[in-house]
C-alpha cells in the first residue's frame, strides 16, 4: 500500500468531499496505473461521479480535502482548464455537445484553430477535425452538423474532442449507457488502441460484463469510500466468477438503518400491468420500457429495482398519464377495471398517485407556503365552482402537518425553507390528498437523513395498514429489503426477475439488475 | 414579543410587498414637494387618475400573464385595434355605442384566442407570438381605420372615459355619493382584514399585534378618505374609476381564491411540478391570454372614449408601461410571483412620476430616463431581496 511505484500516473490519496449536511467522498484511495484501463463501479449515489468531479477540477482544489498526484507531481486544479492542460480529460454522461455546431466547431470549441491575427483557420479546423476522426474510426464530414448523427457518433466525437487535448489520462463516465451492442463494442475496441498508444483510462460502468471484458483492473466505491481494487486478469485476480465478486464488493454493506416492522396482509390486486411497452420521446425507434408485466395488491408494498437508465422513473412516469415518452402501449387496470389514463388529471382520478424523483425539480413549488403545496393536486376536492375553500384547505394542510409530524412552526411557512425530510413529507401529503388507490414512490429517501427516512418508512407502513398499495422506485437495495413485500428488477427496460423479499439477497438482486439482453 | 420586534419582523418579512408600499409613499411626498402641493390637488388627482387608468386596466391582465411565466408586447396594437372596431361601428356605421363596446370586447376575446392558441396549444413562446401580435394588430388597425383617424365618438361613449358620477346624493360643494362609496369600501376592507386576522389567530399564525393592526386600519382609512374627499369636492366619482375598482376587486379574489388563480401561480412557480399534479397547463395558458385580450378591450375603449377618437398610433408603446408596473409592484421574471394589488401600485408609481415630473415641466426625455432607472432598480431589488433570502436558507 505504501510504495509509490513511478508507474503511477495517478494517485488520490485520502479524498474527502463534504456537501452541506452530506459526506459524499470519505478518505477515498484511488492509484491507477500508467496505461491500463481502470474500472470504477459502485451503486448509484455511491460518489463515482463526484470522485472523478473531484479529479478533473470541477470542484476546485480547495473545496475537498486529500491530495492528488498526478505524475509523481502535486495536483492542484482550480477548474477544468488547468486539469486539461495537464492531459486529464473528463467525458460526462450527459454529452455537452453543441447540436447546430458540424462536427470539427465542436472538436475544437474553446480551443479554436487560429490564424494570426485571431480569425479561425477553417482549413486547418477541418482537417484536423478529419485527422482525429479517423483515429476513433468514424467515417463522417467534420462539416456536418453533430445533431444530424446518432448518440454512438456524438460519443465518438467526444472522444474525439479529447484527444485533439493531448490526453494522457481520459476519464469515461458511462459512456456505453446510451448506446447499443454495436457501438459499445466500438468504443471498447477504441480504449483498447488508446491502450496500446499510451492513454490511460479511467471509466465508470453499470454494465459488468463489459468492465469483466475490458478493465485491466477496477475500484469499487460504496456509500462514498473506496472499498477495494481488484486485480481483473493475470495471477492477481480472484477465483471464480468476476462478476459476482464486483456485486459483492457493490452491496456488501451492513444494514445500517433499522427499518420498521410491519405484518404483512396483502389483499386483493389493486394495479396490474400488462406489456407495457414505451418508447423514447425523441430517439425513434429506442426502447425505453420493454413489455413490462407487473401487479400491486391492496396492503403490499412492492419494489422496483434497477440502476441509472433502466428505466424505473420512465414506466411509472409513462403510466401516470403519459408524462414520459411515446407510443405507449399494454394495458393498466385499477380494481380489476382497466384504465387509460391519457392525462394527469384522469390518472389521479383513476386512483394513481406518482411522488417523484426529484421533489424540488417535479414535485413542488418551491416559493408556495406549505398548504398550498399539499393542496395543489386536490384543488377540484377543495373547490366549490372554481372557488377554492380556504378554510377547508388550511384545515387539511393543519391535519397533515400532524398526521405527518411535519416540522414547521406553521403551514405558510414557504417549503423551500423546510429540510428534506420534510419537503418530502409535504409532497406525500399532497399525494396523498388526492386520495388515492396506488401510490407509486420514486426514491422516496433520497437526499434526506437516517431520521427522516425512517419516518417515511413509518409513513408507507400505515398506508398499506390502511389497504392501500404501494410501488416503491429505489436505489438502495438495502431499502427495499427493508420496506417491501416483493421486488422486481428492471434492467435496460426489461423486467428481469420478480423475488420474494424473504429469498432475496442483494447478491441475487444486483445480478438480475445487471443482466443484458437475452432475448 | 414587543411592538418594535414585531413591526420589523413584520417589514423585513414582507420587504418585497411593503418595500413598494414605502416608495410609492417616499414619491408622493417629493413630488408634492417638488410641485409645490400641486400633485394632490383636487384637480390633478382626478386628471390622475383618469389620464392613467387603462394602463391599470392592462396591467392587471399583464400580472397574471407575467405570474404565469409569459409576457405580452401585443397589448399596444390590441388597445389600438378595439378602439378602432369601436370607432368604425359606433362612428362610421352609427350603430348605438354599445354595440360598439360589445365589438371592441369581442375582438379583444378574439385576439387573446388567437395569441392563447399560438402560445398554448402550439407552443411557441410568447415573447414571439405576442411580438408577431404587436406588428400584426397593428396593421390591422391600419386596414380597419383605412389609415385615416375616427373621430368624435358620440358623447355616450366618451362618457365612459370623461363621466362622472356627482350630485346622486346631493352635497355641499362636495359630493356625498362619492363619500359614501368610499366610505363603504373602507368599512368593507376593515371588515375583511378583521376576519383574516381572526381566522390567522385561530390558526396560530403570526399576526401584527393589536394596536398595530388598528393603526395601520386607520392610517390606510385617513389617506383613502382623504383622496375621496379630493375627488369629491373636484368634479365627482370618474366612471372610469368605477370599472377600475370593479376590475381591480374581482381580479384580486381571481387571483387569489380561484382554482384558476392558483392555477396560474402553480405554472409559474414550478411548470414540471404543476404538470405533475394534475394542472391542465395547456388550458390554462390559453384562458390567462383571452383574460389579457378581454381586458386589453376595456383598455381600448376607455382610451378611444378618453381621446373620443380612434387613431391608428393608439396606444403605442403601452405594453411596456403595463409590463413596468408589474416588475416595480414586486413581480418576478422568472414567474409565479406577483399581486394585482403590487401591479397596481407599480402603475400608480409610474403615474405618479410622470404626472409629478410633467407639472414641474420636466422634458420628456428626462422623464424617460428617469422611469428607465426606476423601472431597473425595482427589479435589481427584487434580484438582490431573492438572494438575500437564499443566504438566509
Amino acid at each position: 500500500m505504501a510504495e509509490t511505484a513511478p508507474t503511477n500516473i495517478l494517485e488520490m490519496r485520502g479524498i474527502t468531499k463534504t456537501f452541506p449536511g452530506v459526506k459524499a467522498l470519505q478518505d477515498v484511495n484511488l492509484s491507477v496505473t500508467r496505461g491500463e484501463i481502470h474500472a470504477i463501479c459502485g451503486e448509484n449515489g455511491a460518489g463515482k461521479s463526484t470522485l472523478m468531479k473531484v479529479l478533473s477540477g470541477v470542484y476546485p482544489h480547495g473545496t475537498y480535502e486529500g491530495d492528488i498526484v498526478l505524475d509523481g507531481e502535486n495536483a492542484e486544479f482550480g477548474s477544468i482548464n488547468d486539469s486539461e492542460a495537464r492531459g486529464v480529460v473528463i467525458i460526462h454522461q450527459e454529452l455537452a455537445l453543441v447540436p447546430y455546431l458540424s462536427i470539427a466547431e465542436n472538436i475544437f470549441l474553446g480551443n479554436e484553430r487560429r490564424r494570426a491575427g485571431g480569425a479561425i483557420d477553417w482549413n486547418r479546423t477541418n482537417q484536423e477535425a478529419a485527422q482525429l476522426l479517423e483515429r476513433v474510426g468514424l467515417k463522417e464530414d467534420p462539416t456536418v452538423p453533430v445533431s444530424v448523427l446518432g448518440v454512438g457518433k456524438q460519443q465518438l466525437i467526444e472522444i474525439a474532442k479529447a484527444i485533439s487535448k493531448d490526453v494522457r489520462l481520459l476519464i469515461l463516465d458511462e459512456p456505453t449507457a446510451a448506446l447499443n451492442d454495436n457501438d459499445s463494442e466500438h468504443l471498447l475496441d477504441l480504449l483498447r488502441q488508446f491502450q496500446g498508444q499510451g492513454i490511460t483510462s479511467i471509466m465508470i460502468s453499470h454494465k459488468l460484463a463489459e468492465i469483466a471484458e475490458i478493465a485491466d483492473r477496477t475500484t469499487i466505491i460504496r456509500d462514498g469510500r473506496s472499498i477495494e481494487t481488484i486485480e481483473m486478469n493475470g495471477p492477481g485476480a480472484p477465483e471464480g466468477n468476476l462478476q459476482d465478486r464486483i456485486i459483492r464488493g457493490m452491496v456488501g454493506r451492513d444494514l445500517e438503518h433499522r427499518y420498521p416492522e410491519r405484518e404483512s396482509h396483502p389483499g386483493e390486486e389493486v394495479l396490474r400491468v400488462e406489456d407495457w411497452t414505451v418508447y423514447h420521446p425523441t430517439q425513434q425507434g429506442r426502447v425505453i420500457v420493454d413489455r413490462a408485466n407487473l401487479n400491486v395488491r391492496a396492503g403490499e408494498v412492492v419494489g422496483i429495482a434497477g440502476l441509472m437508465g433502466a428505466g424505473r422513473t420512465e414506466l411509472a412516469m409513462s403510466l401516470f398519464g403519459r408524462s414520459y415518452g411515446r407510443d405507449i402501449s399494454g394495458k393498466a387496470y385499477v380494481h380489476g377495471k382497466e384504465i387509460d389514463p391519457k392525462t394527469v388529471p384522469d390518472a389521479i382520478r383513476s386512483g394513481i398517485a406518482y411522488v417523484s424523483e426529484d421533489r424540488k425539480q417535479y414535485g413542488l413549488n418551491l416559493i408556495e407556503d406549505i398548504r398550498r403545496n399539499i393542496s395543489a393536486a386536490s384543488l377540484d376536492r377543495l373547490a366549490k365552482n372554481g372557488w377554492v375553500n380556504e378554510h377547508e384547505e388550511l384545515k387539511v394542510a393543519g391535519e397533515y402537518r400532524e398526521s405527518m409530524n411535519i416540522r414547521t412552526p406553521s403551514v405558510l411557512v414557504e417549503v423551500n425553507k423546510l429540510s428534506g425530510g420534510n419537503q418530502q413529507k409535504v409532497v406525500l401529503s399532497k399525494w396523498l390528498n388526492t386520495k388515492p388507490e396506488v401510490l407509486i414512490l420514486d426514491e422516496p429517501t433520497r437526499g434526506i437523513d437516517v431520521g427522516a427516512k425512517y419516518e417515511i418508512y413509518t409513513i408507507i407502513n400505515k398506508l398499506v395498514a390502511d389497504g392501500k398499495a404501494v410501488l416503491v422506485i429505489s436505489s438502495e437495495l438495502p431499502e427495499l429489503l427493508g420496506i417491501c413485500d416483493r421486488i422486481y428488477t428492471l434492467a435496460f427496460g426489461r423486467i428481469t426477475g420478480e423475488v420474494d423479499v424473504a429469498s432475496a439477497t442483494q447478491e441475487g438482486l444486483m445480478a438480475l439488475m445487471t443482466q443484458e439482453n437475452q432475448s | 414579543m414587543t411592538g418594535i420586534a414585531n413591526l420589523k419582523e413584520l417589514l423585513t418579512r414582507n420587504l418585497r410587498q411593503s418595500g413598494i408600499y414605502i416608495a410609492f409613499v417616499a414619491i408622493v411626498v417629493l413630488f408634492t414637494a417638488l410641485t409645490g402641493g400641486t400633485l394632490l390637488g383636487p384637480t390633478n388627482v382626478t386628471n390622475l387618475v383618469l389620464q392613467y387608468s387603462y394602463i391599470l386596466i392592462l396591467a392587471i391582465g399583464m400580472v397574471i400573464i407575467i405570474i404565469g411565466g409569459h409576457i405580452d408586447l401585443s397589448v399596444g396594437s390590441v388597445v389600438a385595434l378595439t378602439g378602432a372596431v369601436a370607432a368604425v361601428v359606433v362612428i362610421r356605421e352609427g350603430l348605438p355605442w354599445w354595440v360598439g363596446v360589445l365589438a371592441a370586447v369581442g375582438t379583444g376575446l378574439l385576439v387573446g384566442a388567437w395569441q392563447g392558441f399560438w402560445v398554448a396549444y402550439v407552443g411557441i413562446p410568447a415573447f414571439i407570438v405576442t411580438l408577431a401580435g404587436m406588428l400584426l394588430f397593428r396593421g390591422l388597425t391600419l386596414q380597419v381605420l383605412n389609415n385615416i383617424s375616427l373621430s368624435p365618438f358620440p358623447s355616450e361613449y366618451s362618457q365612459i372615459a370623461s363621466g362622472f358620477l356627482n350630485g346622486l346624493l346631493g352635497g355641499y360643494g362636495y359630493d356625498t355619493f362619492t363619500l359614501v362609496i368610499f366610505a363603504i369600501g373602507i368599512l368593507g376592507f376593515a371588515y375583511n382584514s378583521w376576519r383574516n386576522r381572526r381566522a390567522r389567530i385561530a390558526y396560530n399564525q403570526p399576526v401584527e399585534a393589536g394596536p398595530l393592526f388598528v393603526l395601520k386600519l386607520v392610517v390606510i382609512a385617513a389617506v383613502v378618505m382623504w383622496f375621496a374627499w379630493q375627488l369629491a369636492t373636484s368634479r365627482g366619482l370618474p366612471l372610469v374609476l368605477i370599472i377600475l375598482g370593479v376590475l381591480v376587486m374581482a381580479y384580486t379574489l381571481v387571483t387569489k381564491h380561484s382554482v384558476f388563480g392558483r392555477h396560474v401561480y402553480a405554472i409559474g412557480g414550478n411548470l414540471a411540478a404543476a404538470q405533475l399534479s394534475g394542472v391542465r397547463v395547456k388550458r390554462v395558458n390559453f384562458w390567462m391570454f383571452v383574460n389579457m385580450g378581454f381586458l386589453s378591450a376595456i383598455a381600448g375603449i376607455v382610451f378611444s372614449a378618453r381621446s373620443s377618437a380612434a387613431q391608428p398610433a393608439a396606444g403605442n408603446a403601452l405594453e411596456l408601461d403595463a409590463i413596468a408596473a408589474c416588475f416595480i409592484g414586486g413581480a418576478a421574471v422568472t414567474g409565479g410571483i406577483g399581486t394585482v394589488t403590487g401591479a397596481m401600485v407599480g402603475g400608480l408609481i409610474m403615474a405618479v412620476m410622470s404626472n409629478g415630473m410633467s407639472l414641474m415641466g420636466i422634458d420628456q426625455s428626462v422623464q424617460q430616463i428617469v422611469k428607465g432607472i426606476v423601472l431597473l432598480l425595482a427589479v435589481a431589488f427584487d434580484v438582490w431581496n431573492k438572494k438575500r433570502a437564499a443566504a438566509a436558507r
